[in-house]
């Protein structure tokens, strides 16, 4: 999977967009960096390109959903280079199918390290699947940005200096949620739906810093492995437990099934999802597959779910506008929905990054300038916090309802926390996109 | 002439001896191969040589004696667990104890498994192996504290030693292990297969009464192949665990065994060298396809399962071309052309090719 551009008629609007971009960067305002000649400074930039890579779950259970966010990525980068590119390089994006194996992340990897020479790995997706990688990665030197995944691993600056995570980790996520479900579900019986590993557990340690551990007896935790489709016993088991509001740290394919198998069962608590098990519209596409047809997304109404990113229904957010745009002129044919939004929204931190390190990056200059420059967070609900000792990025999310007809609601203000700290409410403003929606 | 004839003879009649010399060769021409090429060709070799042993071993219990193992993916995982076990918490072993480690471990599971196996026939046995490949994943997510749940448990590379030079890229090091593994394996099979039990496997593979009269205990030859079998699967997974970085359930799903099996039946059933045929076409032929289906600007609906397809497709083609698989096409040239132009060895008639078995075991 690559990008493709050829024909003459682009390769002259190309240069000339590169003339055009040096001009403008000859008279340009901001500095230092923006002057000079390109050169090939690092591993992966040329005079006139950025190769970048990535592993993502193309095929297979975790598809659904996740593959659309490398395209939408993709469709971004297209638009910049349509734009000129970044200081007149135009960006070469390569993913991968891996499957969500492990195996497979390993062998993908070296080929995008070692053959095509990528200068930098960017959103590669999955928990199990970028731990296999990530020593590699990082003994290469080679940077690891926006790992597309929630794990809190990815926050390792002494072991992994190259790797940087980018969404908020679950156990934020988690506490969040608490809080949410202490507010405003106070007093009813809560039990945990979660994928048994890091995505799981770390959401749950979240949900238990703030709920108090002891509160949630060991019959209403269940857990599921994503090899296994058939979850009946464990919402059974939350029936049983009387579990009236059911958090899930699930992915979209799982939470689907959890959905149905409580239908089924006639169980309907509250459900309370982690952000990547919540789309809307990947859940609706599920729905309607497993149950051949039986039931949409009406299953739906009433989930409480959180976000770091606008709602991709709010038209009137200039990021969703612009986003929705570049969506509906470059990969028109995926839907319009939350993972479209978050491959653009990586590839605008991508970018962000990428003229933060000024004209000619090094690997480890590149690196550098992610750790001191202080990112606006584009689209995101909160600012990122990257320095040199934290690799995380958004630390911030909104609670939202979703209603039966799918209309998501923002509920209460932006919090921000970490793993061990307080929640504390974000009272800066929303940023803007700039008006060529290039940062 | 003669004597030097004579000499060379006994240098090479005996099986062992020809066998180490084959080696020998094989040795040579990968050193110098792995030193020409890239750090991930290197890296791709290795995987060939990883999938060879698993597929020799496979062979040896399918194509020769006969029984069909749907369970090797997860032997290849309690190879690579064993080996993940001992290097967590970056414990320090040499390469040789971890693999040979695995070696045991999966050898003494054979046993076990063995002997259950050897009372089971056809899709009785399938589906007994199928259990294993099911369930053994699904041990390592329910201990979790023990070997790490989905995310499995990492693997710290073997670096090179030093006298290679500081600058000797990993993966030419871990290619080198990885052909040696494979070439020590190769050896001790084709002299078991050539020796009494080899022929011991065959004669149960084709009829177990007329074995049994012959005096062979079939239980016993079928148990022997079975943890030989089970012994080449744990030493592929230890090296699988040191070529992929970590030991994961993902990594070791049906599909592996799946595509084991696929490989000795592409590769041709019942050789050693159908074994690396098939290694080639299973590591190879998806890197041709993923990069055909890049080359295309198709919807990422058609683009992303593209690959997939257009290996079924070669899979079927390859059926339908070499039945007898990729040796097994290659016994038949050979055969053809030594009929039309003489030179018969052993004995067979000239201008006559079985062509319903043009591919006689090893």
């Amino acid at each position: 999977m690559k990008s493709v551009m050829g024909g003459n008629a682009l390769r002259i609007r190309a240069i000339a967009i590169v003339c055009l971009a040096g001009l403008l960067a000859a008279c340009g305002t901001s500095g230092d960096n923006s002057s000079g000649t390109n050169t090939a400074s690092a591993p992966g930039i040329t005079a006139t390109t950025i190769t970048i890579g990535s592993t993502q779950p193309l095929t297979g259970r975790a598809a659904p959903g996740y593959s659309e966010i490398s395209p939408s990525s993709n469709a971004y980068f297209n638009y910049v280079n349509d734009h000129g590119g970044i200081n007149g390089r135009k960006i070469t994006y390569y993913y991968y199918d891996d499957g969500y194996n492990p195996t497979n992340t390993a062998s993908l990897t070296r080929k995008l390290i070692l053959e095509d020479k990528v200068f930098a790995m960017f959103s590669a997706l999955g928990t199990p699947t970028h731990l296999a990688v990530v020593d590699y990665i990082n003994s290469q030197k080679v940077p690891d940005l926006f790992v597309s995944s929630g794990c809190n691993c990815w926050n390792d600056v002494s072991n992994h200096p190259y790797t940087f995570g980018w969404q908020p980790d679950y156990t934020i996520e988690g506490k969040i949620l608490g809080q949410y479900i202490q507010k405003s579900l106070g007093g009813k019986k809560v039990g945990y739906f979660y994928q048994n590993d890091e995505f799981g557990t770390d959401g749950v340690k979240g949900l238990d810093a703030q709920l108090g551990a002891s509160s949630v007896p060991d019959a209403s935790r269940q857990n599921y492995v994503p090899t296994n489709t058939n979850i009946g016993p464990q919402i059974a088991a939350l029936k049983a437990s009387g579990a009236e509001v059911v958090v899930s740290f699930s992915i979209p394919a799982f939470t689907a099934l959890a959905l149905l198998g409580a239908a089924k069962l006639g169980y309907h608590p509250i459900w309370v999802v982690s952000n990547v098990g919540s789309d809307v519209t990947t859940l609706t596409g599920l729905l309607k597959n497993f149950s051949k047809g039986a039931v949409g997304g009406a299953l739906l109404g009433g989930m409480v779910t959180d976000a770091y990113l606008p709602l991709t229904g709010d038209s009137a957010n200039p990021w969703i506008s612009l986003f929705k745009g570049i969506h509906d002129k470059y990969v028109s044919n995926l839907p319009w929905d939350g993972n479209v939004l978050y491959g653009m929204a990586q590839a605008y931190t991508f970018v962000q990054a990428m003229k933060a390190a000024g004209r000619n990056p090094t690997r480890a200059s590149f690196v550098k300038a992610l750790e001191t420059t202080k990112l606006s967070g584009g689209p995101g609900l909160a600012p990122l916090g990257f320095s040199s000792s934290n690799h995380l990025g958004f630390l911030g999310v909104q609670i939202y309802t979703i209603a039966a007809d799918g209309t998501q609601t923002t509920t209460g203000p932006v919090y921000t926390s970490s793993d061990s700290g307080p929640i504390s409410q974000y009272s800066g403003s929303a940023s803007t996109p700039p008006a060529n929606g290039i940062p | 002439m003669v004597a030097v004839q004579s000499r060379l003879d006994r240098l090479v009649r005996p099986t062992f001896g020809r066998h180490l010399l084959f080696a020998l060769g094989a040795a040579v021409v990968l050193l110098l191969l792995s030193s020409q090429i890239g750090a991930y060709d290197d890296y791709n070799l290795t995987a060939v040589a990883i999938f060879a042993v698993a597929a020799a071993g496979l062979n040896l219990l399918t194509g020769l004696n006969g029984q069909l193992s749907l369970g090797h993916g997860a032997l290849m995982a309690i190879g690579a667990y064993t080996a993940s076990l001992l290097l967590k918490d970056h414990h320090q072993f040499p390469v040789i104890v971890v693999l040979l480690a695995a070696v045991l471990s999966t050898g003494v599971i054979g046993i076990g498994f063995g002997y259950a196996a050897a009372r089971l026939r056809g899709p009785y046995l399938a589906g007994a192996t199928l259990t294993l490949a099911v369930a053994i994943p699904q041990v390592a997510t329910r201990y979790k504290s023990i070997f790490g749940g989905e995310s499995g448990l990492t693997v710290a590379p073997s670096s090179p030693p030093d006298w290679l030079g500081a600058d000797f890229p990993p993966e030419r090091w871990l290619a080198w292990i990885a052909f040696a593994a494979a070439i020590v394996t190769m050896v001790l099979l084709a002299n078991l297969l050539r020796g009494a039990p080899g022929r011991a496997f065959k004669a149960v593979r084709d009829n177990e009464a007329a074995a049994a009269l012959a005096g062979i205990n079939v239980a016993r030859t079928q148990v022997l192949a079975f943890v030989v079998s089970a012994a080449c699967a744990g030493l592929a997974g230890a090296l699988l665990a040191y070529w992929t970085g970590v030991t994961a359930p993902a990594g070791f799903t049906l599909a592996l065994s799946l595509q084991l099996i696929t490989a000795i039946v592409i590769g041709g059933l019942g050789s050693l060298a159908g074994a690396v045929w098939g290694s080639l076409v299973l590591v190879f032929v998806p890197l041709l396809t993923s990069g055909m289906a890049s080359r295309l600007s198709l919807p990422s609906s058609v683009a992303d399962n593209l690959p997939l397809a257009i290996y079924g497709c070669i899979l079927v083609i390859a059926m339908l071309v070499a039945p007898h698989g990729i040796q097994g096409a290659l016994r038949r040239i050979l055969a053809y052309g030594r009929a039309r132009w003489g030179n018969t060895p052993g004995g067979g008639q000239k201008g006559v090719v079985d062509w319903d078995d043009p591919a006689p075991d090893t």
